[in-house]
């Protein structure tokens, strides 16, 4: 059996002494996970070795860890693979790196606590269902379809390893953050629950809420079930800006809604509008900017007059907003057309519930309930958070074939 | 060999912000032989934030941009880490339902445009994954009259161009998030090992939460400077806005003096090449490059 080498950052707070590494060679099997490698040693070697664990299936959410600087569960990740993902830029055969989560204070060893960072924040989005009315004599009924769009988010284990790699609350520990988002996202979009509005209210107007995310997708590869949180915080915004127009004090939804309408003009960015717009939308206009907007486009022009120096916005034209020019020829036209189209139609794409269509169906594959049910996946964005029975209504579009969702891999280009 | 055509999106910000990036790449592409066709009637990728408006309209529109690249019967070149992450994405959707796929070409068949999936094994690829792939970093090498010998690089990706790993193509090429760290290397440069290199520079949230925004760019700047970075090389506009524009801002919020340069690829690889730094725009940016200049050419052309 090979031989492998853990690294692992030791904190022992008893001692007195700060965090330090210490390496251990553990015999496995390739295919035994990581906590295994960890177990052994704790059993053979050392029994001071503190690991928080208990399915070993990846299916409690105990074990989230980092390896080789990567937020995911110890027990899901092989021995083989770590030792891989080690050496991957220069061979050889450099240590597996075994470090307790990061965004949230060590207890010992690779233990962390996570209630300030996950728990007080999963608290702090309402974590329940708040229905209208008395509740039905039996239990609640929505057709199937309605959920499967939330079951995503309702995979969620609640390991952390998402908290753990966001990158966004590394900047900013108040960050409500991908785990509590996501989950804000099962509510928001459950057919049963009544106050959607309400919910997005909060979470947009939140100086740390779904307008802190930068998209770096980070949540979306720890996340050991699929949860992908980040896409749970886009729908968010979806709904906040778009379909309920929130006006947010983040300006978040004036970012968007500004940008989006730049580009209906223009065909590409006009910074120097963008700019002006995402902070005070129609400075002449209807829309009163906010006194932080006016900060906020204030604290930007040192910035540009900087790059004016440089020669960088080479003529004060570009920072004059509106003076961008647009497409060529009657390229604008036809940008502008797409917009219609698509603002007539508004389909998402829901990949999660679709999976990618096989090009060469399997013969003998058996058709699945799920997808067919929801026929083909795509469905209206104003129809994701009204009651079922309105979709159960819809005529179905026929399905154009029929895959298993996976959850747990999207498949790649 | 061959020479390289390719079908080309420079994207916006390359145009708007840092003309520098257009320019130098432009340069580069000439040197190394690369023949580029731009497509100056394509439109903005939506980076991500049309999506969050309509996600039919990101597709739509990103439809479009393959489609006139398609038309051209050209594999595709983007120089922006985020529109590669933004026009994959919707690749992906695009490629996933024929039925999906239709529908948007509806939409694309008034211009005479139709995006075909799959059509002659048509790519669209960063400059990075263009010269590390089609290009080859032998073929580069072959090419370099002035090595970058002694300076100490720190890669700065950009996200959209390594996450998420089910988008971003690692089953056909698994050293995707490796590039910068070869090509440095490749260049005869010593690739700087530090925290950011993966992270995020903070710049989607600029408008939204400043400090957080510029906390990021300035914690990755102040952690290549401790690991002994001459300068940083990033495939995305956008980062550098935050890491080269904001410096002086990033500086203010992490209470750090930091006076990094950061380079865009194209001017990293012009350099190798013997281009001279004021036609590569270097004199453009906000943080300094004269002690990268000083490193490489002895003295400072101020």
């Amino acid at each position: 059996m090979p031989e492998y080498t853990l690294k692992v950052r030791r904190y022992q707070p008893e001692t007195g002494q700060g965090p330090y590494w210490q390496q251990f060679k553990v015999e496995l099997d390739p295919d035994l996970s990581v906590l295994d490698g960890l177990l052994k040693v704790r059993d053979d070697q050392d029994g001071t070795l503190v690991v928080r664990c208990s399915c070993r299936a990846a299916i409690c959410g105990s074990c989230g860890t980092k390896i080789n600087g990567s937020s995911t569960l110890a027990c899901k990740t092989q021995l083989a693979e770590a030792h891989a993902g080690a050496n991957r830029l220069n061979g050889g055969d450099q240590p597996i790196v075994v470090e307790p989560m990061g965004n949230m204070p060590v207890v010992k060893d690779l233990v962390t606590d996570m209630e300030a960072t996950h728990w007080e924040k999963i608290r702090r989005v309402t974590p329940w269902l708040l229905p209208e009315g008395d509740p039905p004599e039996r239990e609640y009924v929505v057709p199937p379809q309605s959920m499967i769009d939330v079951t995503q988010s309702m995979a969620c284990i609640q390991c952390g390893a998402c908290v753990s790699a966001c990158l966004s609350m590394e900047a900013d520990p108040e960050f409500i953050g991908p785990a509590a988002l996501a989950k804000a996202y099962r509510f928001v979009g459950d057919p049963r629950d009544a106050q959607a509005r309400e919910r997005l209210y909060d979470l947009a107007q939140d100086p740390h809420g779904i307008y802190d995310c930068t998209h770096c997708f980070q949540c979306i590869d720890a996340c050991p079930k699929g949860v992908a949180p980040m896409d749970q915080i886009m729908r968010l915004r979806r709904l906040a800006g778009h379909e309920h127009e929130i006006d947010d004090i983040n300006n978040g939804r004036r970012h968007e809604s500004a940008f989006t309408k730049i580009i209906e003009r223009k065909g590409t960015l006009d910074e120097a509008l963008l700019l002006q717009e995402s902070y005070a939308q129609g400075i002449t206009g209807k829309l009163k900017p906010s006194m932080g907007a006016i900060t906020g486009l204030i604290g930007s022009i040192p910035t540009a007059v900087r790059g004016l120096r440089t020669g960088k916005m080479r003529s004060l034209r570009k920072l004059i907003p509106g003076l961008h020019t647009k497409l060529p020829g009657d390229a604008q036209d036809h940008v502008k057309r797409l917009y219609a189209h698509a603002e007539e139609h508004g389909e998402e794409l829901n990949l999660y519930i679709t999976g990618e269509e096989e090009v060469v169906p399997e013969p003998d594959e058996a058709p699945d309930p799920l997808g067919s049910a929801v026929g083909g996946g795509r469905q209206h964005m104003d129809k994701l958070t009204e009651g079922g029975s309105e979709m159960a209504g819809e005529a179905a579009p026929t399905p154009v074939a029929e895959v298993e969702p996976e959850p747990d891999d999207e498949g790649g280009l | 060999m061959s020479e390289l055509k390719l079908a080309y999106w420079p994207g916006c910000v390359s145009r708007g912000f840092t003309p520098e990036l257009h320019g130098s790449m432009a340069l580069v592409a000439d040197r190394l032989g690369i023949e580029l066709l731009t497509l100056d009637r394509a439109n903005c990728c939506g980076a991500g934030v049309i999506a969050e408006h309509n996600q039919e309209l990101a597709d739509t529109l990103n439809a479009r941009t393959f489609a006139l690249a398609q038309s051209t019967g050209l594999a595709m070149m983007n120089i922006c880490s985020t529109c590669q992450g933004a026009q994959s994405e919707c690749q992906q959707r695009l490629d996933a339902d024929s039925a999906y796929r239709a529908h948007i070409n509806e939409a694309l068949a008034d211009e005479g445009l139709e995006y075909a999936k799959g059509k002659d094994g048509w790519t669209n690829k960063n400059f990075l994954w263009v010269l590390a792939e089609d290009y080859g970093l032998d073929r580069l090498k072959e090419r370099i009259t002035r090595p970058l010998s002694g300076l100490r690089v720190g890669p700065f990706y950009g996200c959209y161009i390594i996450r998420p790993k089910h988008r971003i193509g690692y089953e056909l090429h698994p050293e995707r998030d490796l590039y910068l760290e070869m090509l440095i290397d490749a260049l005869g440069g010593e690739a700087v090992e530090y925290d950011g290199a993966r992270k995020c520079c903070g710049f989607p949230v600029i408008t939204m939460n400043r400090e957080t925004s510029l906390r990021q760019a300035g914690t990755h700047l102040a952690d290549a400077l401790n690991a002994g970075a001459d300068c940083l090389v990033t495939p995305c506009p956008l980062c550098h806005l935050n890491l080269d524009m904001q410096q002086p801002e990033a500086a203010k919020i992490t209470g750090r003096e930091l006076g990094l340069a950061v380079l865009h690829l194209p001017q990293l690889v012009g350099l190798a090449l013997g281009a001279d730094p004021k036609e590569l725009g270097m004199e453009k940016h906000i943080a300094s490059t004269d002690w990268v200049e000083e490193r490489l050419l002895g003295a400072v052309t101020a």
